[in-house]
């Protein structure tokens, strides 16, 4: 007999993504409908999309979604969850709209420790906009404003978020990963899960950064733009758990759904 | 109907919101309305309300952008600057359809100008004030007892034609005690059905999106055209003005808020002496009353506008008249406060023949 080993989760729509051959956003996508899904949680949840590549998300979750000002997701999430607390509520955000122009909103909400998760796209470029230096760009790499690589007299260092977020109190999950290789992908989901979980628990602010490859904007081929994550993102941002509640370790986090898939 | 209370003007408006079903504030300090948060921030607690101490009045309006998406009652409030700030997120909330309110407790500007009284932000209030073809339904309080009594219309209009609404104030209203009363009793908001577009997560149903684009512009287009619509149908309904002694006036005095309350003053002291003054107050500054001003204009040949700005609010007069009277300015910008006295010397001036204010002849 036939065995179903994969299919499309029911929390994304059957809308067509408009993301480039290569992308990390339609693998994401995915992995944050999984779980919230696969939590139970699909009928109860709000996300927010952001401005950036991933403004189209409100068409792609297939749940209550809202899309605002550009930097503002945990400002306007914090709205949503005082007011519908019973909600699971996600901010999806690029790194120009979280740790550009948003980075008040993140480090307050972060202090705040809102009960929210922000799944963060770090692609080091803004992408929607064609290219331009963003604040997780490398030291040397090409953008459409810094022609002639980032240098740090003239534009700074990188922004690493989860370090920064990491010495407030307020942060309960921060966790780094990347989507270059299958096994990435699973542990990704994983990070996204405990997140979510561990908002239904109550437990105040979680975020998980993800490393993901723009092909079209870093002028690569998608092979050689996983490469790059691994050869020169991975080095100047590290993955790992940045922040976990101290039970973490003794709470069982079971990767097996809560609810089954419904079959059509 | 209710007691009568003796309090602050800002303290009344955000009383007059908590009793209107304000359940969430969300707001940055600012002078002179730094009485509304801190209202807010023992007040909303007590009917089991939300109120947040913003990181700045951007992340302020951006609480309210989610809040109200799930159908609370919000409120937020600033002065000019922090005004100035929200104004993203406002023109967000207009796209988005979205029933916010806030206030605008009036100080002097440009930059950070001053703390004083001031109208400088009619404009900003009355044009939408953000980006985009937008507008804001705009109430202009004379004093503490409407200011208590406000909100509530705010959230009415609010709630009806998914608008932002807000108050028009200033530092005078927001700083002085009067004595006032609530004209409705407290609406609990629980009791009130919850908007069918209000985002609480789909429940088994159709999900629902809240949001201010469409790239498409054949379909921006066309989202414009249907808030025109929106706008049009509160340009008919939701004006509201106040007259005084207008049927035999010689000149009809034209300002609003503080600056009204002033005339009124004139307007009393002149009549004394004889003069027939008339005084006209737009309560709603968006949606403007033209068709009082119009139908005056038909048989009263001189108007004097009164107002704390260099010569905002008498374009809105200006274009209602549309070159039927004579309209004089007196003018007092960024913290000048003209007396009635000072008010009823320009109006004696005019009514003899003086035309050294005039802003535009017929």
């Amino acid at each position: 007999m036939e065995k179903i080993v994969f299919e499309q989760t029911s929390g994304l729509t059957d809308v067509p993504m408009r993301y480039c051959p290569g992308c990390g956003h339609g693998i994401v996508h995915r992995l944050v409908a999984e779980c919230f899904t696969e939590l139970g949680m699909k009928e109860k949840t709000i996300g927010v999309a952001p401005v950036g590549c991933s403004v189209f998300a409100d068409e792609y979750f297939n749940v209550d979604m809202i899309q605002g000002a550009h930097g503002r997701g945990p400002a306007i999430a914090t709205g949503i969850k005082r007011n519908r607390p019973e909600c699971l509520v996600f901010s999806y955000q690029g790194d120009g709209d979280l740790a550009s122009i948003g980075m008040a909103e993140t480090i307050h909400a972060a202090a705040r420790s809102e009960n929210i998760t922000i799944i963060f796209i770090n692609n080091a470029i803004y992408g929607m906009t064609g290219g331009q230096m963003a604040p997780t760009t490398l030291i040397g790499m090409k953008s459409s404003t810094s022609p002639y690589g980032r240098t740090i007299a003239a534009n700074g260092y990188p922004i690493r978020v989860c370090e920064l977020l990491a010495a407030l109190d307020g942060p309960v999950f921060l966790e780094r990963t990347s989507v270059d290789k299958p096994a990435a992908v699973v542990k990704t989901k994983k990070a996204i899960r405990r997140a979510f979980q561990y908002q239904i628990e109550k437990r105040g602010f979680t975020l998980v950064e993800i490393l993901s490859q723009c092909p079209t904007d870093w002028a690569m081929q998608p092979l050689q733009s996983l490469e790059r994550i691994r050869n020169e993102m991975i080095p100047y941002f590290p993955l790992g758990v940045y922040k976990e509640p101290a039970d973490s370790k003794s709470s069982v986090m079971s990767d097996e759904p809560v609810v089954a898939e419904k079959k059509e | 109907m209710s007691e009568k209370l003796f309090m602050k003007g800002n303290e009344a408006l955000a009383e007059g919101a908590v009793r209107a079903g304000c359940r969430f504030f969300a707001g940055y300090p600012i002078t002179p309305q730094n009485e509304v948060p801190e209202y807010m921030s023992w007040r909303l607690p007590e009917v089991g309300g939300t109120f947040i101490q913003a990181e700045s009045e951007v992340a302020a309006i951006n609480m309210l952008f989610g809040a109200s998406a799930v159908g609370t009652r919000t409120m937020t409030s600033s002065s000019s600057p922090g005004i100035s700030l929200k104004q993203e997120g406002i023109s967000y909330c207009a796209s988005a359809e979205l029933p916010i309110f806030y206030s605008n407790i009036v100080r002097g500007g440009p930059g950070l100008g001053n703390i004083a009284p001031a109208q400088g932000d009619y404009f900003q209030s009355t044009r939408g004030g953000g980006h985009g073809d937008y507008r804001v339904f705009v109430m202009a309080p004379k004093s503490v007892s409407e200011m208590a009594n406000f909100p509530r219309k705010c959230y009415e209009v609010a709630f009806k034609y998914r608008i932002p609404t807000m108050i028009l104030a200033d530092g005078i209203l927001g700083q002085m005690m009067e004595p006032l009363e609530f004209d409705f009793e407290p609406i609990d908001p629980n009791t009130l059905p919850l908007p069918s577009w209000a985002l609480r997560g789909t429940n088994g149903g159709e999900r629902r999106t809240v949001k201010s684009y469409d790239l498409r512009p054949s379909a921006m287009e066309a989202w414009n055209f249907r808030l025109e619509k929106k706008y049009n149908e509160i340009i008919e309904k939701e004006v509201k003005f106040e007259t005084v002694k207008i049927e035999d006036a010689d000149i009809i005095l034209a300002a609003y808020g503080t600056a009204a309350r002033i005339c009124e003053s004139a307007l009393m002291l002149g009549r004394r002496e004889g003069l027939k003054i008339g005084l006209v107050r737009p309560i709603t500054v968006w949606p403007f009353p033209t068709q009082v001003f119009r139908d005056l204009a038909r048989r009263v040949r001189k108007f004097l506008v009164v107002e704390m700005s260099l010569g905002q609010f008498v374009e809105d007069v200006q274009l209602s008249i549309n070159g039927k009277a004579e309209i004089h300015l007196h003018k007092r910008p960024a913290g000048g406060i003209p007396t009635g006295e000072e008010v009823l010397e320009v109006t004696r001036k005019v009514l003899a023949g003086d035309e050294s204010k005039v802003f535009a002849r017929p």
